[in-house]
């Protein structure tokens, strides 16, 4: 035993630290941002991956005809210099930068992106995301293999333009154009490497990977590191002051925290919630939270009695008490939904309505006359404590204001999916982040037979509003329409919206111009360190 | 013992083509695919996916086809990152999680057997009772809760060792290696001591001490080479079970090894990284038994005569 202390006083003593300088303190001199970033990115192939992670790391390695503007929200010039849109608002003429490069030194073509654009939209490759460019003219029909020419959708390049022909006006459609699944690839690197389809395809490997973004692959340590230098060949070089960043796949939320706290890291992208309340007190400064643009609600299976009974859905909505989940139990400045979309008080903010009002309920569940002593209703969830401490308090308050009886079914992640997809659950706990910020991408799901629908709810008339608001140019009129729409939703209640979502997480002070946005994005090139 | 050696081996064919088998039949039988994600896909993608994986078709020609690749060494392609192979991200991790794995284990013995031996030759007294009280506690503790509580006092208020890592920071090996390796240290010093008072009451222990040699030298010499059977015994399961149960420290040290890959897949069901990491930690659990009972059989020739190796 004390040769084993003393063995290890020796360790200790040979590994300790030289000075109290943290390796954030170190890395920020050398311009390095060191990030936690969530779970291993399952790849770097913007045509395939799906996930918050990759979106981190594709921000940095590759760019869109746009930029997102973390400032407004909305869109400054990226491979693209400019753009016009006609008057109808179908066609859209983007002029690319003729400083816009790859990594390899060749310039960023709009042939590229009518390739790329073609890639995400074959059906062979199976992408995921492909129907974020449903907007495109033909674009669907291509994708699911209606026309298999791909000169018919409505994409094309034009000497140094790319001239893109749209389904509907969308005048939404320049953020759609930040989301990594409209980025570029360089043709000739995956034809190289697997072809256009394949999904084994080996560009993205750091010794074949070209990209056009601020910052080139350096390094790519499966669950350790992935490591990205400066871009010298990037257009944006002027005002970029970052020479590189370090991507950590951190999945566990208190290593992290640790991480975080020794000094390990610029960002703890999430934070334990028991420990908010103390970071607001001791971490004033670096504890960070904003509104983020996704709504935590309840979906409900309508194609089920009682659920398909209108009255009964509002009964439930009203026996629950938002403000007390809000501020008892999730503790993290979350707002309370009156809609399913988030509101934003400088754009679309929907004159919708969730009150709590227990008597009312109960005169609802008195009008569509269901019988508390039927079988208990299920509440589905997956496996998490934060998901169970509402769902318990929603029990109990359906329970108390109702009378009724609910039992909670917590089950892993794959099998609640797989359950929701097939529709055997009564009530489903859920959660939707908008893609790109328009209300669109919340309403457009609740679309008869929209596969994120999945509450087999279907309203024609919500439909046709929808349909309507597409061809409208005017973002008021657009606007007035979705809200009209809102109100069927919140009106009829398929979903049950309870809060609206916040990014709470940890920054260290020594990131500069960091902006807080509903879609959390800050491209790299903007942020500087201290 | 060669011969013994090479039936052994022989015996790995069936137990590993049982646990192919079996996993792939749970594996499909669980609810949920590999494709199914919060935003859903459409029919027309799910198809496409299916039958890029081979998923379309009728499950004994997967499991026919799994076979035959994974026969050539081909353990096919991960689910959950595309573009990349079973053996390929298995291989990314398995060398730290070996290392992890060795440490620890040089760890647990250093710290086990010299606790037992120190408990065991003062049975009853202080230096029994303070090694053994406190090797329960080892074993009692899990290492979810040792790694960060070493973490907050050696990382974060005396700030000696690194919180997070594997070989890239000096020192950062230290905790990982203490918190795997703790909990084996505790069952080691139990064993050992329960070995060496076995050892020391027999006879011929009380002829080296009657012919008047000294006591170390009937410790190390006499003593030890018998008693620290069990602990020689324990020792493959020992390394299997520290491998397997490596994901935790993984996780908690945010080490690159293969443990958090052999959880996150059964999440994922990313079927064929979850038959590639079964068959390995099958693999592995038989080849350290396999070896432990070579070393026993060495250290203890009646096991050699009674089929030890059996």
């Amino acid at each position: 035993m004390r040769i084993f202390f003393v063995v290890f006083i020796f360790l200790i003593s040979c590994s300790g630290k030289d000075d109290t300088a943290s390796k954030v303190d170190i890395f920020s001199q050398q311009g390095i941002l060191l990030l936690g970033n969530g779970t291993e990115p399952s790849g770097i192939d913007p045509h395939i991956v799906t996930g918050v992670p990759e979106h981190k790391i594709l921000l940095a390695l590759l760019e869109g005809l746009v930029i997102f503007n973390p400032k407004n929200n909305g869109v400054l010039p990226g491979v693209a210099s400019d753009w016009g849109i006609s008057k109808d608002g179908l066609i859209y003429t983007f002029t690319f930068n003729p400083d816009a490069k790859w990594t390899n030194g060749e310039i960023v073509k709009p042939e590229h992106f009518v390739y790329s654009w073609e890639r995400i939209l074959s059906p062979e490759l199976g992408a995921q995301y492909a129907d974020m460019l449903y907007v495109v003219k033909n674009a669907e029909s291509f994708h699911k293999g209606k026309i298999k020419d791909f000169n018919q959708v409505g994409v094309s390049a034009f000497e140094n333009k790319l001239v893109v022909t749209l389904e509907n006006p969308t005048p939404y459609f320049l953020n759609i154009l930040t989301h990594y699944s409209t980025w570029p690839v360089h043709p000739e690197t995956v034809e190289k490497f697997g072809g256009m389809t394949s999904r084994n395809n080996q560009w993205t490997r750091v010794n074949n990977f070209i990209g056009n973004g601020p910052f080139k692959l350096d390094s790519w340590e499966i669950n350790k590191s992935l490591k990205v230098s400066r871009n010298d060949l990037y257009w944006g070089n002027d005002t970029n002051k970052i020479n590189g960043i370090e991507f950590l796949p951190i999945d566990n939320e208190l290593t992290q925290d640790r991480l975080f706290r020794s000094g390990g890291i610029h960002l703890a992208n999430t934070v334990p919630t028991e420990k908010i309340k103390r970071y607001r007190e001791e971490r004033p400064n670096q504890l960070i939270e904003h509104n983020y643009f996704g709504t935590y609600y309840y979906r409900i299976n309508t194609n089920k009695y009682p659920l398909n009974d209108v009255n009964f859905r509002r009964a439930l909505s009203l026996s629950i008490d938002r403000d007390l989940i809000v501020k008892s139990i999730l503790k993290g400045n979350q707002k309370v939904s009156y809609s399913f979309t988030p509101p934003d008080e400088n754009s679309y903010n929907p004159n919708t309505k969730l009150e709590f009002n227990p008597a009312k309920a109960k005169l609802l569940l008195k009008e569509s006359g269901y019988d508390t002593n039927n079988l208990p209703l299920e509440v589905l969830y997956n496996t998490s404590e934060g998901h169970q401490k509402i769902a318990q308090a929603i029990q109990e308050m359906w329970k108390k204001y109702l009378g009724l009886n609910v039992v909670l079914t917590n089950v892993d992640w794959k099998v609640y999916l797989a359950r929701e997809t097939q529709g055997e659950f009564d009530i489903s706990r859920a959660g939707w982040i908008g893609d790109y910020p328009d209300p669109f991408t919340f309403l457009d799901m609740m679309v008869t037979d929209r596969g994120n629908n999945k509450t087999g709810w279907s309203n024609s008339s919500y439909d046709e509003i929808l349909n309507n608001a597409a061809s409208k140019i005017s973002t008021k009129q657009r606007y007035e329409l979705y809200e009209e729409a809102e109100k069927i939703l919140i009106d009829e209640l398929p979903v049950i919206p309870l809060y609206t979502y916040t990014r709470t997480y940890l920054l260290s002070e020594r990131v500069q111009n960091w902006q807080n946005n509903i879609l959390d994005t800050n491209p790299y090139q903007f942020l500087s360190l201290e | 013992m060669i011969q013994l050696i090479l039936k052994r081996l022989f015996t790995y064919i069936p137990v590993l083509l049982v646990v192919v088998i079996i996993t792939f039949l749970m594996i499909h039988a669980a609810p949920g695919g590999p494709f199914d994600a919060e935003r859903v896909a459409s029919p027309e993608i799910i198809e496409k996916l299916n039958e890029a994986y081979n998923l379309d078709k009728p499950i004994h020609v997967q499991i026919y086809n799994y076979l035959f690749n994974a026969i050539q060494g081909d353990f096919g392609p991960s689910f959950k990152y595309p573009g990349r192979t079973v053996t390929e991200l298995i291989m990314s991790g398995l060398p730290t999680t070996i290392e992890l794995a060795i440490y620890s284990i040089f760890f647990a013995i250093f710290l086990g057997v010299i606790s037992g031996l120190v408990a065991s030759l003062n049975p009853g007294k202080i230096l029994d009772i303070v090694p053994m009280s406190i090797s329960l506690l080892g074993i009692c503790i899990p290492s979810i809760i040792l790694g960060p509580v070493l973490v907050l006092i050696f990382g974060i208020w005396y700030e000696v060792l690194p919180v997070y890592g594997w070989g890239d920071n000096p020192g950062d090996k230290i905790l990982p290696t203490i918190t795997l390796g703790t909990a084996y240290a505790a069952i080691f010093a139990r064993l050992t001591r329960g070995g060496m008072l076995e050892i020391l009451g027999q006879d011929y222990i009380r002829t080296a001490r009657a012919k008047g040699l000294s006591e170390i030298r009937i410790v190390i010499v006499h003593a030890l080479r018998g008693g620290i059977l069990p602990v020689i015994s324990f020792l493959g399961p020992a390394i299997a079970g520290l491998l397997a149960g490596s994901f935790v420290v993984e996780t908690i040290f945010q080490i690159n090894g293969v443990g958090r890959f052999y959880v996150q897949a059964a999440f994922n069901r990313d079927y064929t990284m979850i038959l590639g990491t079964s068959i390995l930690f099958t693999f592995m659990t038989l080849t350290f038994v396999l070896i432990s009972d070579i070393v026993a059989s060495f250290l203890n020739p009646t096991l050699r005569d009674s089929g030890g190796l059996e």
